[in-house]
């Protein structure tokens, strides 16, 4: 009992509408890594709330006991005082900020008046080499990959001198190698004597550095494996988190692509006046129609700005080369003529530039396609409701209503409103930018199984996914992306992972 | 009782706003023994009222997303001026002068839009220069002449006619506007029956819905409210055409926002215009519209304004875009976009200017006036953040 250096009693939090936990009691012991998995929507996130504080004492019930001591938390400010530090779902740094500004963002050092920069960096620098990162203090946050932002996010939370840290879902966004840098820093971090909980959809990490797991599902803990003690398996953790087990991770295939193209894409080139660089050079491929082409690439190799200025160039690139679409040659100078072309692009990064979380899941499912609730520009609310209501049962988005506001759901469910909002669109061409990011294996088949049903009938998808499994699982031909240009084509029957790496990595 | 509390409490912010009108009035009329919510001085306030209400919808739709419009309130008394011209000195009928002015408010509005949607100059800037150049224009055309007298008396009718009563009879209720009655009784039932109607397809989506009890408390509420104020503006000359003219404006763009494809795409704007622009609506052509619409409705208040007045003055117009910023951030609206009912800026600007209109008729000092209005807008902002912070 006294090795536990947290223990989470009977917790039970209600919003309107919503249980998000019921009497769950949770354990930590002291210096492990403990992983926390479950369903989009099981709870997670909001257990992880609780515990730091953000949902102040009086907001729920159930008792929380931290170093042997009840604790009462009011706010961020006490957990981090006591001693836990949390990494939400959501990166936290300001873009525009240095790297040491924003690890000592809250906590600078003052002399006198002013700052002291120097001892700023200083310390910046020994917190960075915490995180085995070698990079310049004084680097701008937005010009570090993703997979560096979330090691400088973690430098932040250390600063504080946290005995506990909390990272909820901090690879989500990462790819491979950034990942397994990750959770060797989690490990070097419990030699220093850090005990860390990790919420994470990727099974296989989980089982590679978990020594304790527990599983949520609808707001209940319903079991916590020990890996001294217990045989865990993917498929064990996936019956536990689901209620039923899935035999294969990918739904197969049984519809077979035309030949003829859909989309080609010809010297493609895109200029950013902005960052005044080349984003895109020569890029040449094509995709058929009813074939599912992935597209890989290391994060920032420029796929995303590939799909971008096909997709009506919202970012204004200077743009050079052929596209043709549908037969046609096309220069979209908006996305809306994207769009009412049959060309649509579901974004990566929900929150930013996905969904409108002030508006209902309603509003946000039919925003993109409001012809097809309305008549001469009136909305049929009765079409409307109706048909956001078929897709949160088809996608089995967890909420009490179609009026939830986007921002109250959980961050697998906000991804799954994402996804209905691009299917009522009903395009004959879909770039999937990371469709499957944060969410559960359960929800995962069920998107899959989504994009098979889709090319069957004839739809052609681009998938973007930084995960490889997904990558050689889902796709027919896969290229790859590095440097914003295709190195590489691959045939997905064939294809390892270490051939797209090589591609990936080239030059 | 429970279930009121908890939807007090969960509604606090929008039945707040009832809650500190209905406060206000009271007030006043304890104060003003009376005088307050008689049927003459509520008549006035309404008439007072439709000018800044008016500018309140629009400037709430520019908050939404995500601007502002300081040029509004110059603009509306250089084209209440414009349209004084047009009547006393090119002779012109009052249908054409009103069409002109309002396409004019219009071209002014896209005018103002254009360095904003176009070169993504702030609308704080863009809109601050609308504001020098319509006073300079305003002081221009009123120079030669000072205050321009209006003695057209339909056009003044906007600003100080009532409608006609056509079941006047001096047998049955003598000294009340019937039509006001009748005109009220209608849109009773037809409120009575929107909320029916709306409330059976909330529970078939299983939206969270009013217990039966509560829900026939807030119609029978609500129908009191709707025939008190009929009663009381039917005691004095009934309806005026200025409060025609607001409710009109109200329920047009109520309707806009709420049940349109350009509405959804108005809010979607404002909550998040990255999001908009990438699920195919056009933010500069929404910028456009909406500050177009502004235009419109400027034109419109200093059409009444100057109706009001029977005259155009030099001064007109001045600080009324402070007067619907203040309204419309009272009514709830939200700086940071995508949050804001032209019901509620409707009501907004009601609270405004009962404070404008109770302290004027109290006598209080003027000075000690903007104080107080100051305050309110402050505390009214105060609420918002803490109700909004509270619901997350
Ligand atoms: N602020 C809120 N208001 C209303 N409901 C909420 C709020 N926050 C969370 N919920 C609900 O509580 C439940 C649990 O959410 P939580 O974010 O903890 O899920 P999660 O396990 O982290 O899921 P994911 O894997 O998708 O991130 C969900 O049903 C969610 O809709
Ligand atoms: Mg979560």
């Amino acid at each position: 009992m006294s090795d536990n250096i947290l223990e989470m009693r009977h917790i039970t939090k209600t919003f309107p509408g919503v249980r998000a936990l019921s009497d769950v009691n949770f354990a930590v012991r002291r210096g492990e890594i403990h992983c926390l998995v479950g369903e989009n929507g099981a709870g997670k996130s909001t257990l992880m709330k609780v515990l730091s504080g953000l949902y102040p004492h009086s907001d729920f019930e159930g008792e929380i006991i931290f170093n042997g001591k009840k604790k009462e938390f009011n706010g961020i400010h006490d957990s981090e005082e006591a001693g836990i530090g949390i990494i939400y779902q959501e990166l936290a740094l300001v873009p525009d900020m240095t790297v040491y500004e924003n690890i000592m963002l809250g906590h600078e050092i003052r002399r006198g008046m002013t700052i002291d920069v120097q001892e700023m960096i200083h310390k910046a620098e020994e917190l960075l080499r915490r995180v085995r990162l070698s990079i310049n203090p004084s680097a701008k946050v937005k010009d570090l990959g993703i997979g560096k932002q979330q090691l400088v996010v973690i430098a932040k939370v250390l600063s504080r001198n946290v005995s506990l840290l909390i990272l909820d879902e901090p690879t989500a966004a990462l790819n491979e190698d950034d990942c397994d840098n990750l959770l060797n820093i989690l490990r070097i971090l419990k030699t220093q004597g850090v005990t860390s909980i990790m919420i994470s959809h990727k099974l296989k990490e989980v089982l590679s550095i978990a020594e304790t797991i527990t599983v949520l599902r609808d707001g209940q803990t319903i079991c916590t494996l020990d890996r001294q003690k217990d045989e865990v398996t993917e498929q064990i953790l996936i019956k536990h988190m689901v209620g039923r087990s899935i035999e294969n991770i990918y739904p197969p295939r049984t519809s077979t692509h035309a030949e003829e193209a859909v989309l080609e894409v010809k010297d493609w080139s895109a200029y950013d006046a902005k960052l005044g660089r080349k984003v895109l050079n020569n890029v040449n491929f094509h995709v058929c129609k009813g074939e599912i082409v992935g597209l890989s690439g290391l994060v920032g190799s420029g796929r995303t700005e590939l799909a971008r200025s096909l997709f009506g160039n919202p970012d204004g690139y200077i743009v050079s080369g052929d596209m043709v679409f549908k037969g046609k040659k096309q220069r979209f100078t908006h996305p809306r003529h994207a769009i009412r072309s049959g060309l649509a692009y579901a974004t990566e990064d929900r929150k930013r530039n996905g969904l409108i979380l002030i508006k209902s899941i309603q509003e946000n499912i039919s925003l993109a396609n409001l012809q097809g609730v309305s008549k001469n520009g009136v909305i049929n609310e009765e079409l409307d409701k109706q048909n956001a209501l078929n897709f949160v049962n088809s996608l089995s988005i967890k909420t009490p209503s179609i009026s939830q506001l986007v921002m109250n759901l959980s961050g697998g469910n906000q991804q799954k409103v994402s996804v209905a909002k691009w299917l009522f669109v009903g395009p004959e061409m879909l770039i999937f930018d990371e469709p499957t990011r944060g969410i559960d294996v359960g929800a995962k088949y069920e998107i899959y199984t989504i994009m098979n049903d889709l090319v069957a009938k004839g739809m052609s998808i681009l998938m973007i996914s930084s995960e490889l499994p997904e990558i050689l699982g889902m796709s027919d031909r896969i290229y790859v992306v590095a440097n914003g240009t295709i190195t590489g084509e691959l045939d997905a029957k064939s294809a390892t992972q270490e051939a797209v790496m090589r591609l990936a990595t080239q030059y | 009782m429970n279930e009121l509390m908890t939807v007090l409490k969960k509604n606090v912010r929008e039945y707040g706003m009832y809650i500190a009108l209905a406060a206000i009035i009271a007030v006043f009329t304890i104060l003003s023994h009376g005088v307050f919510i008689s049927s003459r001085n509520i008549a006035n306030l309404l008439n007072q009222t439709g000018y800044i209400a008016v500018l309140a919808v629009g400037m709430t739709l520019v908050i939404v997303i995500r601007h502002i419009d300081l040029s509004v309130g110059f603009l509306s008394g250089f084209l209440g001026a414009i349209a004084a011209i047009s009547l006393t000195q090119w002779h012109w009928p009052v249908w054409l002068s009103i069409l002109f002015v309002l396409g004019l408010g219009i071209c002014a509005g896209l005018l103002t839009a254009l360095p904003v949607a176009g070169l993504g100059i702030p609308a704080f800037v863009a809109s601050l220069a609308g504001w020098l150049i319509y006073r300079g224009a305003l002081m221009l055309v009123t120079a030669a002449t000072g205050t321009i007298i209006i003695p057209n008396e339909s056009f003044n009718a906007l600003g100080n006619g009532y409608i006609p009563d056509l079941f006047a009879s001096n047998s049955f209720l003598p000294g009340i506007h019937k039509t006001t009655l009748v005109l009220g009784l209608i849109a009773t039932i037809v409120f009575i029956f929107g909320q029916i109607a709306d409330r059976k397809r909330k529970m078939q989506y299983k939206f969270e819905v009013l217990s039966t009890g509560l829900f026939v408390a807030k119609l029978v509420f609500m129908a009191i409210i709707l025939g008190f104020i009929s009663w009381i503006l039917a005691g004095y000359n009934g309806m005026s055409w200025t409060v025609v003219i607001m409710l009109a404006v109200v329920l047009v763009y109520d309707f806009i926002t709420r049940r349109t494809v350009i509405g959804r795409h108005i809010y979607a704007v404002g909550g998040n215009p990255e999001a908009a622009e990438l699920s195919g609506i056009s933010v500069r052509n929404i910028t456009f519209t909406v500050f177009g619409s502004m235009g419109f409705l400027a034109a419109l208040s200093g059409i009444l304004f100057a109706a009001r007045l029977k005259s155009a003055t030099p001064q007109a117009g001045t600080l009324f875009e402070m007067d619907a910023i203040a309204a419309a951030y009272i009514g709830g609206v939200s700086a940071s976009g995508g949050i804001g009912s032209i019901s509620g800026s409707l009501i907004g600007a009601l609270v405004y200017m009962s404070l404008m209109n109770g302290m004027n008729l109290l006598g209080t000092d003027i000075s000690l006036q903007y104080v107080i209005r100051g305050l309110v807008l402050l505390l009214a902002v105060i609420f918002d953040v803490i109700t909004r912070k509270r619901k997350l």
